[in-house]
């Protein structure tokens, strides 16, 4: 279904990382893990979000500094200013019957919607190993979070400032060879989503991605957010996709469109 | 029980189109809804050259129904072959109708000239979109003269069949559509969004779409729609994919009974989303075996006339 935006007042700003900041909103949206909002910015833009911690009370967005519309974000929204917020959309993650440990790994600004299913997971009993990846130490977000649920925590840096240096995938690959997990998921970069997706269907461990295409109605409307060759919607099938579905996507890893639906490589 | 349409010698398995604007940026979206049952497609509206469009917010739903400025993005019908391409290849038995706009005269001729060597099956000429009105002015669809002009113009430039979109906001309808009958159009699509309209959040005290104003479809664009459609059907010979509003089954028939052959089915998909299709064409199927129809074509203009036979009407009772 389709939604107006609704002004919610921006309660509190984290500055989590270098270029991303939580958005901490009063309203229990009653979203699902996996799923997004598109955040109104009144006269300049429109953009899609993540869900990522939230409860009874709260619901908080991590937003990096990406572009035009995020710059301003950072620059001109105070605390008790407001945000229009159009959600939730789109499709969720899915925990397997009867699953005991799980890997999430978010990369970058990917780490919220990781931390949202996080909370779902631990409330259901299951196990939940985060693997957090950013560019040094100071990009890495939410590892207090994700430690007060009880997750264990291992962190990946490329310049290894913290944890392993090098990719987070090479941190899966590790923890894949020494436990028994019943699910992988990821949001981050989209080649690491490819690796990752990878690994869960070589080692046939349920899987799943959550990928970004340009969105503009975020219900499944326009058509503005299909993929190659299904023509399915990340707003709508999506953002949340099975692994081994989404690697039958030829763009999967390797184009997207614009605002004009002009393919741009990765 | 026939629900298939002759259209401009083009057969549609069944009377549903996807609308101008609704899923269909890409190809393999349009392909998409014909594997959910829609019976043919229109593309998105493409001009020569890649457009943005306007910022979002761009696509809005309110109690009345749907208002967009999504400010004709596309990538243009230079670069769009591929599309075009994608969706013939895997849907040879559903008609492809591209749709095409432009600033001017000129351009429209260029678009339609490559369209020529696209595998599309129907030109729907863009007239009367009135989300760009800052930038290119009033539509061709406002004026009788310039549908006249830029429909005669395209017409010497390309052998596809041509359907006329045409604007509900207009006085009068009738005589646009007679000016693109006289000037060689095949066809006429009734209707675009009517307005502009505008919504205002009231906590944030600015008006919500980017763009400020913006077309208004479905639900509060029905009975108007309805109205065009039964006017053009009184005005023309040609035959009419009607649109606006068409959500239900009940709508469809409306439409059909007021003159339109086929039915553009855009709004429709924000409420029951794939199934649009389907739910659309069986309840026109249940329609006819009710009333004893065996041809949909026995229901278009059906709702022209004057003293009603009643002893055709609820001929299979349930
Ligand atoms: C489902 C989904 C969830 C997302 N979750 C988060 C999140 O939790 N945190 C976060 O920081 N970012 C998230 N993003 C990415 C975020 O939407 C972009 O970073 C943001 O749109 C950038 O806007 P901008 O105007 O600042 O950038 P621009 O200067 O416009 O462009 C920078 C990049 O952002 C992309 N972008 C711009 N507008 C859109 C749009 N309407 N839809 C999709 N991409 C767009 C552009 O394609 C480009 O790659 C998510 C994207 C999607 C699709
Ligand atoms: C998001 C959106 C985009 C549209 N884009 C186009 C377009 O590019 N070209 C066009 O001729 N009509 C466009 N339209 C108009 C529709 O094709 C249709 O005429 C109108 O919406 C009425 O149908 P509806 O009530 O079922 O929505 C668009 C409508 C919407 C809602
Ligand atoms: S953003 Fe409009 S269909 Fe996905």
């Amino acid at each position: 279904m389709a939604y107006l935006p609704v002004a919610l007042k921006v309660e509190e700003i984290r500055q989590d990382s270098p270029n991303l900041k939580t958005y901490v909103f009063k309203r229990n949206l009653r979203a699902k893990p996996g799923q997004f909002v598109m955040v109104w910015v009144p006269g300049v833009d429109e953009v899609p979000m993540s869900i990522g911690w939230q409860d009874e009370e709260e619901v908080h967005i991590g937003i990096a500094d990406a572009g035009d519309c995020t710059h301003l974000l950072h620059e001109k929204i105070k605390v008790g200013d407001k945000l229009g917020i159009r959600g939730p959309y789109g499709s969720v993650f899915n925990l397997p019957e009867g699953a005991k440990k799980i890997v999430v790994i978010g990369g970058g600004y990917g780490t919220p919607p990781m931390l949202s299913l996080a909370q779902d997971a631990t409330a259901k009993g299951i196990e939940v190993i985060a693997i957090i990846g950013a560019r040094s130490k100071d990009y890495i977000i939410y590892e207090d979070w994700f430690k007060k649920l009880g997750c264990e925590v291992k962190l990946s840096t490329d310049d290894g400032s913290a944890g392993h240096k090098g990719y987070s995938t090479e941190v899966l690959e590790k923890v894949l060879e020494e436990e028994k997990i019943d699910g992988i998921y990821t949001c981050g970069p989209e080649l690491m989503m490819v690796n990752v997706a990878k690994q869960g269907v070589a080692k046939d461990i349920y899987t799943e991605v959550s990928l970004e295409r340009y969105m503009k109605c975020g219900f499944g409307a326009c058509g503005q957010c299909c993929m190659d060759n299904t023509g399915i919607r990340i707003c709508k099938e999506g953002p949340v996709l099975e692994a081994k579905y989404a690697l039958e996507h030829p763009e999967f890893g390797k184009y997207t469109r614009g605002p004009e639906g002009i393919i741009e490589e990765m | 029980m026939n629900v298939s349409v002759d259209f401009c010698g083009l057969k549609f398995p069944n009377p549903t189109v996807v609308a101008s604007g609704y899923l269909g940026v890409t190809g393999a979206s349009l392909a998409r809804c014909v594997e959910h049952g829609s019976g043919g497609v229109t593309s998105k509206t493409l001009f020569l050259e890649p457009r943005k469009g306007h910022p979002n917010p761009t696509v809005l739903t309110f109690q009345g129904g749907v208002i967009n400025a999504v400010g004709l993005s596309g990538e243009g019908v230079k670069n769009a072959k591929h599309e075009f391409e994608v969706y013939a290849d895997r849907c040879p038995d559903n008609p492809m109708i591209a749709s095409i706009g432009g600033a001017t005269i000129e351009e429209l001729i260029e678009c339609a000239e490559i369209m020529n060597e696209y595998p599309i099956d129907m030109l729907e000429l863009n007239f009367s979109c009135p989300n760009v009105h800052d930038e290119m002015g009033r539509p061709f669809a406002c004026d009788p003269q310039m549908t006249a002009d830029a429909t005669a113009a395209i017409r010497k430039v390309t052998k596809k069949p041509i359907s006329v979109k045409l604007s509900p906001n207009v006085a009068n309808i009738g005589v646009i559509a007679k000016q693109a009958e006289a000037n060689g159009a095949d066809a006429l699509t009734v209707v675009n969004t009517m307005g502009p309209g505008m919504l205002i959040d009231i906590d944030m005290r600015r008006p919500i779409l980017s763009n400020k104003v913006g077309g208004v479809s479905g639900h509060a664009l029905k009975p108007i729609a309805l109205r065009c459609v039964y006017e053009c059907y009184q005005n023309v010979k040609i035959p009419i994919i009607a649109t606006g509003g068409i959500i239900q089954a009940k709508d469809a028939i409306e439409m059909l009974m007021a003159g339109g052959s086929l039915l553009g089915i855009g709004s429709a998909l924000i409420y029951y989303d794939m199934a649009a299709f389907d739910k659309i064409t069986d309840g026109i199927r249940d329609f006819m075996k009710k009333e004893g129809i065996n041809d949909i074509e026995e229901l278009v203009g059906m709702a022209h006339g004057d003293m009603i036979d009643h002893s055709k009407l609820d001929q299979n009772p349930d």
